[in-house]
């Protein structure tokens, strides 16, 4: 289709200032957090109205036209890489806040509006919005619901998934729906599910309406090492098995350790095979407790050394180290690959054995971070993209990760997303008939597939190559936002 | 692998099928038009790590057996499904989607849901979701198909997150109208205690709290009231739906599900639980109105009376919402043969 003729329908139902088709100005939407993947979109347009987005479908719908969602950009799969031949729904422009509810403790938003700010916006009122992933100063509600978000915390308080009461979207057709509602749960099927992690496959997220929840009265955080991976693995697995689910429990490799030491000196000790940061919540008493008896717990799990943050200076830098590690890896190596697997976190120490294999197999170093309380691993291949040998085994390795990952009964992506980067790994995590299913379900909510065609799940006929997020000489997309 | 696969092969061969549990729930939703298949042979606990905070297990195991297996290393499902029976089903706690009093501070059946293996319309055997906490690899089917009585698909596998017992409980009871009850949480619910059960019935609030023994202890007392010495019955009790007002003689007993904060004089509920997101009244034979009075506050009504025959006791759905629902089931089982007349028919 013309980009004129294109361009001449949306505006019939859409400011015309709002619809951009200039080169110049199409762009800078050509990728989002995953830089490695770029596409310029035949038009961008930045709707302000319900009524302009309902436009957009209808006729784009009409046309045959594919439609990609976008929030902030911050995503690390290219789950909002634009279609060439497309529309690129920008949605940044909804960005209000629409109501707070202090006794109902929800607040009603649009989807632009961004993680951080819900939080900000009741922080007066000591709650706040839980899921906190690495990007939340700047990534969007609306992106958090194609995503089904995590963050440092969801093993004690869930993903966008658990803390979403409702969502207005539009759908293919220009119809506006509600899925969810103020109560607790819905006649008919959860599609309130089925919806938050869809990708922008199913439809455009209009509203969203999220829980909020008391702040934590006291937040203190203790760091231990240990001289074995295994250790420090299985001292997870006893702090749960003594009862407690802490607030955060993250992991760090010697690799790790090492590179983000010599970056943000957060005090780590240097000599560590493996670092563990672990967080206890909730009011003074509870947090009193728990530290005890997770101290107690460290040490006879054969912590070498242990501390706890005496103020919140301290265990503020204490996470400060956590939250580089990316960019620390970063400046160690021109490249990283940026796994996302998940596994039952007893497979740690084999799948930590066998990456390191891997990385003598291959040639390359790997880091590894960990949300060791679910299972979240995110290793870091380190490579150089001038040396095409070195991308190939830079390629089969985090393959051969990913795999793995698999094999030990976990999940090609903890939180990422499968967007563009991960299709192919799809293949290797579902049947045929698993797919299948989940084309039939997309169908159900847009059967021409005009919405995001192309991503998260992919055709029969694709599963070929396995693709990864590149960082090329540390240059991470957003590179104000602390990664982890 | 016997039962399941004389399943896939029937459905496969467009027979229709339709499959219980232990039957302790069949008084919900629609009467099935088909004679169903117990899934009960279908049993056993596949994979159970406590340290790894997930259980496995075939459809047909009861939830006795997994409630013992989890207590046997102090940890527990979450969302306390309540019990209407020895030979209820965890696949049949997963197709309700039921969840009892711990629901508000440790999430729904569907929240805890981390994978499934089903048979979908086709009988095709597919697992979604896996055995970990965090898994967006496709969509969320695993959740989709909690609640949905079956009519998505067979479910032949369930993971399920689970969670320690806690260390500590205690049970406030303060005397008090419904009303005050409400405005008491709505306060109460802005602090960071460690809550885990709020519930208003007889004519008095019962607030559970749970956790490090100084943090219940410390939240306990600036809440008041007097501790009860019979909590474990008394919340059991309201789980199980076993206290005598959820039995009344020659009445029909509602559920609404309406937000927790919805004022109380807008409906005559005798309970609530949730911290007031879950209602419970009852009404005459037959009296539908709880569909109405539901949908004007936002809602939805269940109907839990024994005694219904005809209907589905479902809260009727909006048109945009139906066309989806309708949807979704053509797309997990495009010849309509699974559990026929459980959900989605008379909606038709």
């Amino acid at each position: 289709m013309e980009t004129g003729q294109l361009v001449a329908a949306l505006a019939a139902g859409v400011q015309s200032d709002r619809v951009l088709f200039r080169e110049q100005d199409t762009a800078p939407y050509e990728c989002d957090g995953l830089t490695m993947f770029k596409a310029k979109p035949k038009v961008v347009v930045l709707p302000e109205t319900r009524d302009e987005v309902c436009h957009v479908l209808k006729t784009c719908k009409a046309l045959g036209v594919p439609v990609v969602a976008r929030g902030a950009g911050t995503g690390l799969s290219g789950g909002a890489l634009p279609h060439a031949d497309g529309v690129l729904l920008v949605m940044a422009k909804f960005s209000r806040i629409l109501e707070i509810d202090e006794d109902a403790r929800i607040a009603r938003v649009e989807p632009g509006v961004r993680n951080l700010a819900i939080s900000e916006a009741v922080s007066h009122l000591d709650l706040y919005y839980a899921p906190d992933p690495s990007s939340q100063i700047a990534c969007s509600i609306g992106g958090n619901i194609a995503e089904n978000s995590g963050g440092v915390h969801c093993l004690k308080y869930g993903l966008t998934v658990h803390n979403v009461l409702s969502v207005t979207v539009a759908l293919d057709d220009g119809s506006i729906v509600t899925v969810g509602s103020d109560a607790l749960d819905s006649a008919g099927y959860d599609l309130l599910a089925l919806t938050i992690g869809s990708e922008g496959l199913l439809a455009v997220v209009l509203e969203v309406t999220v829980r909020l929840l008391p702040k934590p009265e006291e937040m203190r955080v203790v760091m231990a090492a240990f001289d074995d991976v295994t250790k420090a693995g299985d001292s997870v697995g006893n702090i749960i098995a003594a009862g407690i689910i802490p607030a955060g429990l993250e992991m760090m490799d010697g690799p790790a350790v090492a590179a983000v030491e010599d970056f943000v000196k957060a005090g780590y000790p240097l000599d560590a095979e493996a670092l563990l940061l672990c967080e206890v919540d909730g009011t003074k008493e509870e947090v009193a407790d728990e530290l005890a008896r997770v101290e107690a717990i460290l040490k006879e799990s054969g912590a070498t050394m242990l501390r706890v943050a005496t103020n919140e200076e301290e265990r503020l830098l204490f996470w400060k180290g956590r939250k580089s590690a990316f960019p620390a890896v970063g400046r160690i190596s021109p490249d990283y690959y940026c796994m996302d697997g998940t596994i039952p976190r007893k497979h740690l120490s084999l799948v930590l054995r066998r990456m390191r294999e891997m990385s003598e197999r291959y040639g390359l170093r790997c880091a590894n971070v960990f949300h060791a309380g679910d299972g979240n691993l995110h290793p870091l291949i380190l490579f150089d993209a001038n040396d095409p040998d070195e991308v190939k085994r830079a390629e089969d390795f985090g393959a051969e990760i990913l795999e793995l990952s698999v094999e030990v009964g976990g999940t090609i992506t903890g939180e990422h997303g499968v967007g563009i980067e991960k299709i192919n790994e799809m293949c290797v995590q579902f049947s045929s008939d698993e797919l299948t299913q989940f084309h039939t379900v997309k169908a159900a909510f847009d059967p021409t597939g005009i919405l995001n065609p192309g991503k998260a799940v992919p055709t029969l006929n694709r599963c070929a190559e396995f693709g990864k997020m590149h960082i090329h000489h540390g240059q991470m997309p957003h590179p104000e936002l602390e990664r982890f | 692998m016997a039962l399941v696969e004389t399943l896939c092969t029937r459905l496969a061969a467009k027979e229709p099928v339709s499959v219980i549990g232990g039957g302790t729930k069949s008084f919900l939703a629609g009467r099935l038009k088909d004679e169903p298949v117990s899934m009960q042979e279908h049993s056993g606990i596949i994979n159970y790590e406590p340290t790894e905070l997930v259980l496995t297990a075939k459809s047909g195991t009861t939830l006795q057996e997994i409630e013992a297996c989890l207590s046997d290393a102090r940890q527990m499902l979450p969302f306390e499904p309540p019990r209407f029976g020895v030979q209820s089903t965890i696949g049949g706690v997963m197709a309700s989607g039921l969840s009892g009093p711990r629901r508000m501070h440790l999430g729904s059946a569907r929240d805890c849901v981390l994978g499934v293996r089903l048979i979908n319309g086709l009988g095709q055997h597919l697992k979604f979701g896996g055995e970990v906490m965090k898994n967006v690899a496709g969509y969320d089917l695993s959740r989709l198909s909690v609640g949905a009585y079956g009519t998505l698909g067979i479910l032949t596998e369930i993971s399920v997150k689970v969670l320690p017992i806690p260390e500590n409980e205690q049970t406030q009871v303060l005397e008090c109208s419904q009303a005050e009850a409400l405005a008491t949480l709505i306060r109460i619910g802005r602090r960071p205690y460690p809550l885990s059960a709020a519930s208003w019935i007889g004519g008095a609030l019962y607030i559970r709290l749970s956790g490090a023994a100084n943090g219940v202890e410390s939240a306990a007392s600036a809440i008041g009231g007097e501790t009860l010495k019979t909590a474990d019955l008394f919340w059991s009790g309201l789980r199980d739906m076993t206290a005598t007002e959820f039995n009344p003689a020659g009445e029909w007993l509602w559920r609404i599900s309406v937000a927790p904060t919805t004022p109380t004089n807008t409906l005559d509920a005798f309970c609530f639980d949730w911290a007031g997101g879950q209602r419970w009244l009852v009404t005459q034979p037959d009296d539908y109105s709880p569909f109405e009075l539901a949908a004007r506050l936002g809602g939805h009504a269940t109907c839990f009376a024994r005694d219904r025959e005809s209907g589905t006791g479902m809260q009727p759905l909006e048109s945009g919402i139906l066309r989806l629902n309708q949807r979704v089931k053509e797309a997990m089982d495009p010849h309509g043969l699974i559990n026929r007349g459980r959900l989605l028919e008379e909606a038709h």
